[in-house]
């Protein structure tokens, strides 16, 4: 079992070193060996997969990496259980995807070796972090990938605002990754271990206090925040969309940002033994999931409407964690990861066909594109949440655990985002493929056979994941299974009606345009003016950084120059003018000396003469 | 014979005489020579001594022997010093070189 876990950690990492030394000439062989090696990390994937579901439960493999004598040692190993093999099968699968159709996104770009190389990269580090067995170990991997996300998003650095995005990524993550590290280094401080096993054990036996607790997993929370781009650390997803579509389908929709989910999942041992925490994380789950949601009704960057909408089902997925649903947080992380890497390729196939973001200049292509239209159209559907699509099957989960936790605010937000979900998807969709033809001179084609079939691969899974509902349940699970909860259809229906509705709603403004409908637009302008510019928050980070900061920067760079180097400067200048005084005393007059001499007797002298 | 008292003065005179000379002069022989004086001063206190504590041993008398002949070695190195300086300045004046001036 553990020759599959090496294997599947290995692969990548040896394409990474292949590709970075040895087929440096050859573009075709680099996509080649990144491929060949991701396909590999997916084959042993299934194995162990296979393995796990035969033998459910922990199986961990570990070494002491490093000793210390404080009786701390870092070890390093692998926990297998169904969560991990789970998510090492989502990561392995989409990367391998999206590894394929990059073959045809990126042809000829000047950079495509220097991308395969970093997609290895990624893969090893995400899947060093799915497999690991410590909080340390982990969060090595958590910054590995932090790094090759920035690298990834920064592919095309020479347009700025690519390596501003980047910068931004790197920098916001770094804010919730630092309360992680010290999470960490509280809980081994305290219990002497990173291990996920042994802590899991001690804390059974209360070994913190729940003050401890809760600031341990608040701690925690934030890096899971940063990754999973949370608010009010959300700000740098969006901004990420500068990489390449395909980057932004694999690190910014499936895998990379549901890092924190996973980080969540994997220490809910920690996190369920706080209410506070549980609480917190629900409420800024649920939040994210409306704030994003609601800003993503006003985007015209397809890619835009994307990522607020994966910060959006992130939010759900936290919201699930946060009420106790693990079970139905995890599974909208694989069916989220499904239909978002899907949403993101289709547009990234529409990007490649007619070279904008903007919907605006799309539109009626689904003529042109039918495969690119058809798949776009189960993605959106799966999102939405519509029947018999995964989407509905996790949602609905989710819904129904907010539902019964009796959290009836947090209950009304997520079913507001789910009408928010479906009107935007609907817009899109109605705005890309079926209004007027706009797009002038340009000719859109059905992108080639390398892109389209990853594209219909994804969307069979996003149709067909709702079917493994049962089967995913008896699973994975935090406790006991999930209990076969009561088919209460209310939540369910309302949740359909409300989708229903809002897609009803966009059909009406986007695609008939109704004219009582159009003439309603100026009295929301203000509405719509917020939501375009995502409720100014980059803004008051930018007030805050411009005022505040920097007033407090430059008061400190005063005590700089003027305390601290005028101390210094000040031992110079006293120096130099006592010196300056005493050199008087040197006056190269022999005789002076000679006097001096004969004065110094003379004093030393009667000095004496009076002692006595 | 001298009272020890009287030529003890006159030893101290002579040292009086020959510092200030050395302090005062502008022309570096007259400082040489004011030096010789101070010398001579401390020979005749030798000699004073020895023949007031004991006059039997001569030990003073040895000790002026050689003060005359290091004085001899001295001025020997110090006029050679001199004529050098003279020959760089065009000067034999004590202020003259004054270069180790902070």
């Amino acid at each position: 079992m553990f020759k599959f876990a090496g294997l599947a950690l290995l692969c990548p990492l040896l394409s990474f070193l292949v590709i970075s030394f040895f087929t440096r000439k050859s573009d075709r062989l680099s996509a080649f060996v990144s491929i060949a090696a991701i396909l590999g990390s997916l084959a042993s994937s299934v194995m162990l997969f296979a393995l796990v579901l035969s033998q459910p439960g922990n199986h961990e493999l570990t070494t002491v990496w490093m000793k210390f004598p404080v009786n701390i040692n870092i070890e390093f190993g692998f926990l297998l259980n169904p969560l991990s093999a789970v998510m090492l099968l989502v990561v392995t699968s989409v990367s391998f995807l999206v590894q394929v159709y990059s073959m045809g996104y990126m042809k000829g770009d000047p950079a495509f070796r220097k991308y395969y190389a970093f997609l290895s990269l990624f893969s090893f580090s995400m899947i060093g972090l799915v497999l690991a067995n410590n909080f340390l170990e982990m969060y090595i991997f958590w910054e590995m990938v932090g790094l090759s996300s920035y690298l990834l998003i920064g592919h095309w650095y020479h347009k700025p605002e690519a390596a501003v995005a980047a910068k931004k990524a790197f920098v916001v993550t770094r804010f919730g990754d630092f309360g992680f590290l010290v999470a960490i280094l509280i809980l081994s401080a305290k219990t002497g271990t990173f291990n996920f096993l042994q802590l899991e054990g001690m804390l059974g036996g209360g070994i913190l206090t729940s003050g401890m607790i809760t600031l341990v997993a608040l701690l925690m929370f934030a890096g899971a925040a940063g990754k999973s781009a949370q608010f009010p650390l959300h700000v740098w997803l969006p901004d990420a969309m500068e990489g390449p579509t395909p980057v932004s389908a694999l690190i910014h929709a499936a895998t990379m940002v549901a890092a924190g989910i996973y980080l969540v999942a994997r220490a809910y041992f920690l996190f369920s033994m706080s209410e506070t925490a549980m609480l917190v994380i629900a409420v800024i789950g649920c939040f994210t999931a409306f704030f994003a949601g609601s800003i993503a009704l006003a985007q015209d960057d397809i890619k835009k409407i994307l990522a607020y909408s994966t910060v959006s089902q992130l939010g759900y997925m936290m919201l699930a964690l946060g009420v106790g649903g693990y079970t139905a947080g995890f599974f909208h992380l694989i069916t989220h990861a499904s239909f978002k890497a899907l949403l993101f390729l289709t547009a990234g196939s529409l990007i490649h066909s007619l070279g904008t973001n903007n919907i605006w200049e799309m539109g009626g292509l689904f003529r042109k594109m039918r495969i690119t239209a058809v798949t776009f159209l189960i993605g959106g559907l799966a999102l939405a949440g519509v029947f018999p699509t995964s989407g509905y099957f996790s949602k609905d989960a989710i819904l129904i655990q907010v539902f019964t936790s009796g959290h009836y605010i947090l209950f009304a937000m997520s079913l507001a985002t789910v009408g928010f979900t479906a009107f935007y998807m609907s817009r899109a969709f109605f705005v890309v493929f079926l209004s007027t033809e706009k797009f002038g001179k340009k000719h859109p084609h059905e992108s080639p056979a390398v892109m389209w079939v990853p594209l219909v691969i994804l969307s069979i899974f996003a149709l067909g994941l709702g079917a493994w509902t049962n089967g995913f349940n008896a699973l994975i699970f935090f406790g006991g299974p999930a209990h076969e909860t009561e088919h209460d259809l209310f939540v369910p229906i309302v949740s359909s009606c409300v989708a229903f509705l809002s897609a009803l709603l966009a059909w009406a403004i986007y695609q008939k345009r109704f004219a009582f409908l159009t003439a309603l637009a100026p009295r929301f302008s203000a509405i719509t003016t917020v939501l375009r510019n995502k409720y100014y928050i980059d803004e008051f980070y930018a007030f805050c950084v411009n005022r505040v900061l920097y007033v407090i920067s430059n008061a400190s760079a005063w005590v700089d120059r003027n305390v601290v180097d005028g101390a210094v400067n000040g031992t110079a200048y006293l120096v130099g003018a006592s010196a300056n005084v005493l050199r008087k005393i040197q006056t190269g007059r022999v005789q002076n000396y000679a006097l001096g001499i004969f004065g110094g007797v003379v004093t030393l002298w009667l000095l004496f003469s009076m002692v006595k | 014979m001298i009272p020890v008292k009287e030529a003890l003065i006159l030893a101290s005179l002579l040292f009086a005489i020959g510092i200030y000379g050395a302090l005062t002069r502008k022309n570096m022989v007259g400082i040489f020579m004011s030096i010789e004086l101070i010398f001579n001063s401390a020979c005749l206190s030798f000699v004073i001594f020895t023949r007031y504590l004991d006059p039997a041993k001569l030990s003073g008398e040895i000790f002026v022997l050689f003060i005359i002949s290091i004085a001899a070695a001295e001025i020997a190195i110090g006029l050679a010093l001199l004529l050098s300086i003279y020959r760089t300045y065009k000067d034999v004046s004590g202020d003259a070189i004054s270069l180790m001036k902070g």
